[in-house]
């Protein structure tokens, strides 16, 4: 097997609120592989987000808390090493892109001077030299006209322009892993596409490991090797892209595809997940999406089901089919709809 | 579109009653510059749009961010004031109707919001937020009008203790569910549903879609549901109109407009919607449109698509093209279409 670019173990993250402790991520471990995609899905609050900022630190402390947890990247622990070495990471051997373009990038200065910075701090590249490889990377990432592009403000460019213009940032200094939280969520459609068209022709030039966060099964469905699904801020199922889509283990990850429409096909009804998402003002005890399931019974009322690998690449967190011993069957999504009703 | 084509009325489908619906519908919003305010230009937002909407079918608006769909639709129900064209309710005229008439129509027709953090006054109980339009229009009092709360509450999925709580106890797909029953509180036959789970996560939105179509079902009502989301307009809609810039690209049938778009925008448009499936994707042949919509101050002549088009010609960009009926019910705003 390849070796791993990214170890996370156990990663617990907490955030102390006037309204009490908000478990936010809890105990989460994966492994990212060198020039791997990794597609992470899950929905607001399900901890995906807050995973990802809290392996390079960025989350607000306090309220944040990262209670317990190693990443290790590269051979270093990033969530005890020295804040001064931490920098010289965030930014440079590890990219980040976030959903909003526009209020990551600094209005009041140009997008050449932005991304020269970040090769004056994180590179060698003398500074004569910088603005031609400014002009590289926005070619890179296809922004027409680059060079004028350059003395441009984040304003004047539109949203899928700024999007580009992140992507270039995070490529500048030959990132070993980036990190893209939501990168096309504020994005229309087609300028969606162009997007998901660009990450993947650089994936191919240039084998970095990408971390893609998404609310959208549908976007990541074509990019990733392997994904993440999370709940409650815990992994609940994890697995190579095909077998997750074609045979989804965890009850979630079968309601989830299951409540998602398809453009290419007119489907029936719609699974209903019934309930809410969960309450994370309390430690996860028992199956947090236990209230939710359809096949929960007493044992996940009582218990947190630990992320087991049934097979090669594949952990997935439920009592269900470990207890009854069953093996999947498609034809056994029927019984979703069987307890259809509104939460 | 040119305004002679606006003339031609989409051809009903036999046996369907037309509920309303849209001729030469314009919705221009002024830009003024300068020390003395003068108008200098305005937003094309609505630039001239037809259709019809049926009774008891849903019909859906799709198009990106600045096409003008949720102008229409807001438009529609005289929310906003029409620049030019004709929008009518059962026969009715709505854009030269007085304000007392109008408002003796509005319980007849209804809305739906996209964000049920801002369309619910965070002071008021639930069951007073359900109960005012029946107040406002004097339906029913007292114990009755009680009762009718608790039965709105409970169609849409609620509980009857909900109506002592205030929205923010409430998470976003019930606060929807709040709207929902504020919407059908007096009986309506249309009801605007603007980018109704856009604000929702994705679980869900699967919820909220159920129970609109349910209370289709139930209360017989008509929709037209404005969205951004085309897999979800698939899912719900008999009809789909697609916008771009202001203006109507194509209309047909859902199954139709999906199996074969005609436009070649709605061609793109239905090409970059990721399908959750890896194997449909890796085989997928994308159409990916280049640069960004122009801006509906200053649109392109000719077809308004015509800057991003594939298979732009140079009649594009001079001729504005007719919205023509190819097929019994499928109607294409493009020279070339065929």
């Amino acid at each position: 097997m390849t070796t791993p670019v990214l170890e996370v173990n156990d990663l617990k993250t907490r955030f102390h609120t006037q309204d009490g402790v908000v478990h936010a991520v809890n105990g989460v471990s994966f492994k990212l592989n060198r020039g791997e995609f990794l597609g992470v899905v899950g929905e607001s609050g399900s901890g995906k987000s807050v995973t990802m900022m809290s392996l390079l630190r960025l989350i607000p402390m306090p309220p944040g808390v990262i209670e317990s947890g190693t990443a290790i990247f590269d051979g270093s622990d990033l969530l005890s090493m020295d804040i001064e070495d931490l920098r010289s990471v965030r930014g440079g051997r590890i990219g980040f892109i976030f959903q909003d373009p526009l209020t990551s990038l600094n209005p009041v200065l140009t997008i050449g001077f932005q991304i020269e910075e970040a090769l004056r701090i994180h590179t060698s590249i003398p500074e004569k030299e910088r603005p031609k490889k400014a002009q590289e990377l926005l070619e890179l990432v296809g922004i027409p006209a680059a060079k004028q592009r350059l003395r441009n403000y984040p304003h004047e460019l539109s949203g899928g322009m700024r999007q580009r213009v992140m992507i270039a940032m995070s490529l500048a200094c030959s990132p070993q892993v980036i990190i893209a939280d939501e990168p096309t969520t504020a994005l229309d459609v087609t300028i969606q596409a162009q997007i998901i068209e660009i990450v993947r022709d650089l994936r191919e030039q240039l084998g970095t490991a990408v971390i893609w966060i998404t609310h959208d099964l549908g976007v990541i469905a074509g990019l990733a090797d392997r994904v993440i699904v999370m709940y409650g801020g815990q992994i609940v199922e994890e697995a190579p892209v095909r077998p997750l889509y074609k045979t989804p283990l965890h009850p979630y990850t079968e309601g989830l595809l299951g409540s998602v429409p398809r453009v290419d096909q007119k489907g029936s009804k719609l699974v209903n997940i019934k309930g809410q998402p969960p309450n994370l003002y309390q430690e996860p005890e028992s199956c947090s999406f236990a209230p939710r399931c359809p096949y929960a019974f007493d044992r996940c009322r009582q218990e947190n089901p630990p992320l087991i690998e049934r097979s090669p690449g594949r952990r997935v967190a439920c009592f269900w089919d470990l207890e009854r011993n069953t093996e999947y069957d498609p034809g056994n999504r029927a019984r979703l709809e069987v307890v259809e009703g509104d939460g | 579109m040119t305004v002679e084509a606006v003339s031609e009325t989409p051809a009903p489908v036999p046996a369907r009653e037309v509920l309303g619906g849209v001729r030469g519908l314009k919705k221009h919003f002024p830009i003024h510059q300068g020390v003395f305010r003068r108008q200098v230009g305005a937003v094309k937002a609505i630039d001239g749009v037809d259709f019809d909407i049926f009774r008891g079918e849903t019909l859906g608006l799709v198009g990106e961010s600045g096409s003008g769909k949720s102008t229409t639709g807001r438009t529609i129900l005289q929310l906003e004031k029409a620049t030019a064209g004709s929008v009518t309710f059962e026969g009715t005229e709505l854009t030269t109707l007085s304000t007392e008439k109008m408002r003796k129509l509005r319980p007849r027709m209804q809305m739906v919001f996209q964000d049920p953090h801002a369309s619910l006054n965070p002071r008021m109980t639930v069951g007073s937020i359900i109960a005012e339009p029946l107040r406002e229009h004097g339906v029913a009092t007292g114990d009755e009008r009680r009762q009718r709360v608790e039965e709105l509450l409970s169609l849409v999925g609620l509980e009857a203790k909900h109506a002592n709580r205030y929205p923010h106890e409430f998470s976003g797909g019930q606060r929807q569910r709040i709207g929902i029953a504020r919407a059908i509180a007096l009986n309506p036959d249309f009801i605007v549903c603007d980018e109704p789970i856009a604000a929702l996560d994705v679980s869900i939105q699967a919820q909220v879609v159920n129970l609109l179509e349910d209370l289709q079902d139930v209360l017989g009502l008509t929709y037209l549901f404005i969205s951004h989301d085309l897999s979800m307009v698939r899912h719900i809609a008999d009809r789909v109109a697609v916008m771009y810039l202001g203006k109507i690209m194509e209309l047909a049938p859902q199954e139709e407009m999906y199996a074969k778009p005609k436009h070649p925008y709605t061609q793109a448009l239905l090409s970059a919607v990721p399908v959750p499936d890896p194997d449909v994707e890796e085989n997928r042949r994308r159409v990916i449109l280049e640069g960004d919509i122009p801006s509906p101050a200053n649109p392109p002549s000719g077809c308004v698509f015509s800057t991003r088009c594939p298979m732009v010609q140079e009649k594009c960009r001079v001729d504005v093209p007719a919205f023509r009926e190819l097929e019994p019910g499928h109607w294409v705003a493009c020279h070339f279409a065929e």
